[in-house]
């Protein structure tokens, strides 16, 4: 069987909005969201900026319906899914085969963070309510039950390329025909954890981040979640939907170079947006927009930049990140982008890449720096990378 | 659907890693956890790489290293790994730190091992493998997902896949999943870990394992008989029962369980064998009932431990149930 994909409702919780509207509205003001600690308690680090969802986790339950108690990735990803599904014209009483595969990173740990302060000290200390949903999967499940979808439910991990590869599985089983419905994305909170992990490998910009800049000094951390609902030609007849985008090309490679950093030459980068122009049938040519990966890391940058500079030497299409309004979602990044990339389509429109200053003197190529509307565009490739090497790139086309 | 199981490697409280030991001896433990028996891993890394990797990335590259080396193949067309807790001990180090030491002076070593990848990840990087790579991570359905992404990578036409389920024991685990009452004395649940690993193709070569012929999940509180029937007859079951039935159920309290009865109606008078008293309670143990399985239909005989099955064997069901998670599968000698 070989069953287009298509995109049939999006949803969307970012550090420039809660919902969709919001954040295209962001995007077209050049808003972006990262700012001064807010809502997450760092001892050491108050200074760093970050790209906070701008709703506390009481605010965030009052909204979806959840407990507040439960952890924030599972709030806000609960809090995207609903809107993907309310945007999407899906509903409980559907009777097609609905799966649910989500991505996250550190699954419940900002609760876990809680139970660790006593339970470090003595083991039979420390809530257990705080540790009972620390499984990336009980996090997806949390909002698999609250949505009543359970014919299919999985979870994906594999670092800042998460929800880049939980959108294709997703696809994959339309493809094959064993779901009709795919509700696909990432969702992940900023955790003390990540914030201190991430600067320990000191790639964190204390300013602004400035992806793709000659001066970039590392990227900001952000949160959020994003979903889109993929479906079947099938589901959208039920749905009576008209696609905005399909999913026409997806691949994953692995780096293979280093546990963290990415190969000087790009290797995986290119297997991966090589592989996903393969899959859709499509030249360099055809591509008319790169959501970039974009971190704002001298290694991301330079290494996903030569990557793209082999692949579009005939002409490069043009590009942007837009981790400068967002901050780096990790878990959710892949999926926050495949929203922005299926708005670029929708809309006509490119978001710029804000900050950038001084373009990287290793390419010829520039990112767009000012909004450009009116735009035709056919085919979008959006970036994800990750730790361990994984690398993701998904391609969207108008439906 | 066929897909063929070329070759194995399993890390267990078993003798996994020698056959003939396995086939001779049970190990036992009279503790509520069932640590691995870990081989001499500088057989599989090299010792300055082993000092760096914890124990769930060094079971899992031990156990992906003779899966590949018993089928002779270098370099699988994608890597999957599946994990429910992922790596725990590298999470709960650079935690604890976090904590002692008040956000300051943090070295990155645990963090970076501590996302859900490093398993497929650190395979990838000693095997310079550019391929697929993807990490599951969904409580009991996480080897299952991948599982089912293996036979789909197949249908493609990738192929062969390497697919593994990893999980560890780390006394932080263990003291907080004690709390929670998993291994009360009178349930005669046990915690386990282990890593075990398949390479699957749709080409049966010249001396396959077993062939997988289904893997079904359901999300739900309970399994009820139909669901057993339906899943036998969609894969041409009907007119015979498999011989022998690998369940998850405890040695203990198999005769109060409602999904057992469900189990036992389904299959009456089938050999059964409870598989967690072999490797712990843990999400992912259904890897090593696949292992297990996979075994006993190539070799065509029984470990001097167990007894009551009829040989030639043809066709083994797998029950892996925890919570609202339960499995089916079926595996077969040709």
């Amino acid at each position: 069987m070989n069953v287009p994909s298509f995109v049939a409702g999006m949803g969307i919780v970012s550090a420039i909005g809660s919902d969709l509207r919001t954040n295209l509205d962001s995007l077209c003001e050049k808003r972006a969201g990262i700012g001064t600690m807010h809502w997450l308690s760092s001892a050491r680090h108050r200074a760093l900026p970050v790209g906070e969802v701008k709703l506390s986790n009481a605010e965030l339950a009052a909204i979806t319906g959840l407990s507040a108690r439960v952890p924030r990735t599972a709030l806000l990803s609960c809090m995207a899914a609903k809107e993907t599904l309310i945007n999407a014209g899906w509903e409980k009483e559907n009777t097609l085969r609905t799966g649910f595969i989500s991505a996250n990173t550190v699954g419940g740990m900002d609760k876990t963070e809680n139970f660790f302060k006593l339970f470090s000290k003595n083991t039979a200390a420390g809530k257990l309510a705080d540790v009972v949903h620390h499984e990336c999967g009980s996090v997806t499940e949390l909002v698999a039950d609250f949505l009543g979808i359970q014919h299919f439910v999985s979870t994906v991990s594999t670092a800042c390329s998460s929800s880049a590869n939980s959108i294709f599985t997703g696809a994959r089983m339309i493809r094959a025909g064993m779901l009709d419905y795919a509700l696909v994305g990432g969702a992940d909170a900023l955790t003390k954890f990540t914030l201190n992990g991430f600067n320990t490998l000191m790639i964190l910009d204390k300013e602004l981040c400035k992806p793709f800049d000659e001066n970039r000094q590392g990227l900001n951390l952000g949160e959020g979640a994003a979903y889109l609902l993929l479906s079947s030609e099938k589901g959208l007849k039920q749905l009576h939907k008209n696609p905005v985008a399909c999913i026409t090309g997806y691949a994953n490679a692995n780096d293979a170079f280093h546990q963290t950093a990415s190969s000087p030459e790009g290797t995986g980068s290119f297997l991966a947006m090589k592989g996903a122009m393969d899959k859709a049938g499509l030249q360099a040519k055809d591509i008319d927009y790169i959501n970039l990966h974009g971190t704002g890391t001298q290694n991301n940058d330079i290494a996903e930049g030569t990557a793209i500079n082999i692949l579009f030497d005939s002409g490069f299409p043009k590009m942007s990140s837009t981790k400068a309004y967002t901050g780096h979602t990790l878990g959710a990044s892949g999926a926050v982008e495949a929203v922005f990339s299926v708005l670029t389509i929708q809309h006509g429109i490119i978001f710029p890449n804000l900050r950038l200053e001084t373009p990287m003197k290793e390419f010829s190529f520039r990112p767009v720096t000012e909004l450009l509307r009116n735009q035709r565009i056919q085919n979008v490739l959006s970036n994800s990378f990750g730790f361990g090497g994984n690398c993701s790139s998904l391609i969207f086309s108008a439906a | 659907m066929k897909d063929y199981i070329i070759s194995t490697g399993n890390i267990s409280p078993q003798h996994s890693m020698d056959v003939d030991a396995f086939f001779n001896s049970r190990n036992e433990t009279s503790n509520n956890f069932f640590n691995a028996l870990e081989p001499d891993y500088a057989a599989f890394v090299d010792s300055k790489m082993i000092r760096r990797m914890s124990r769930i990335v060094k079971m899992g590259v031990a156990a992906s290293t003779t899966c590949l080396r018993n089928a002779g193949v270098e370099i699988p067309a994608a890597i999957l790994t599946a994990t429910a807790y992922g790596c725990l001990e590298d999470s709960a180090t650079f935690l604890r730190k976090m904590i002692e030491f008040d956000e300051q002076m943090l070295s990155p070593t645990a963090f970076i091992q501590s996302t859900h990848n490093t398993v497929g990840a650190q395979i990838a990087l000693l095997l310079k493998c550019h391929h697929y790579n993807n990490t599951i991570v969904h409580r009991a359905f996480s080897f299952e997902n991948a599982l089912t992404e293996s036979r789909l990578l197949l249908e493609e036409g990738i192929s062969p896949v390497l697919v593994g389920a990893i999980d560890e024991i780390t006394y932080d685990r263990h003291a907080i999943l004690s709390r929670f009452g998993l291994y009360k004395r009178d349930s005669g649940n046990i915690a386990g870990e282990g890593a075990a690993f398949f390479l699957l193709s749709k080409q049966p070569g010249n001396n396959y394992q077993a062939v997988l012929k289904a893997v079904q999940s359901f999300y739900k509180a309970d399994i009820v008989q139909e669901d057993i029937s339906k899943f036998l007859t969609t894969h041409e079951m009907d007119a015979e029962l498999p011989g022998l039935i690998l369940h998850s159920e405890t040695v203990y309290d198999k005769t109060k369980g409602k999904n057992y009865r469900v189990l036992k109606n389904a299959f009456p008078g089938i050999p059964e064998f409870a598989f967690k008293s072999l490797c712990g309670d843990f999400p992912t143990s259904s890897g090593f009932a696949l292992w297990f399985a996979s075994l006993l239909l190539k070799e065509q005989k029984a470990p001097v431990w167990m007894h009551g099955i009829k040989f030639p064997l043809k066709n083994i069901f797998i029950y892996q149930q925890d919570g609202l998670h339960h499995s089916f599968y079926l595996i077969s000698s040709d």
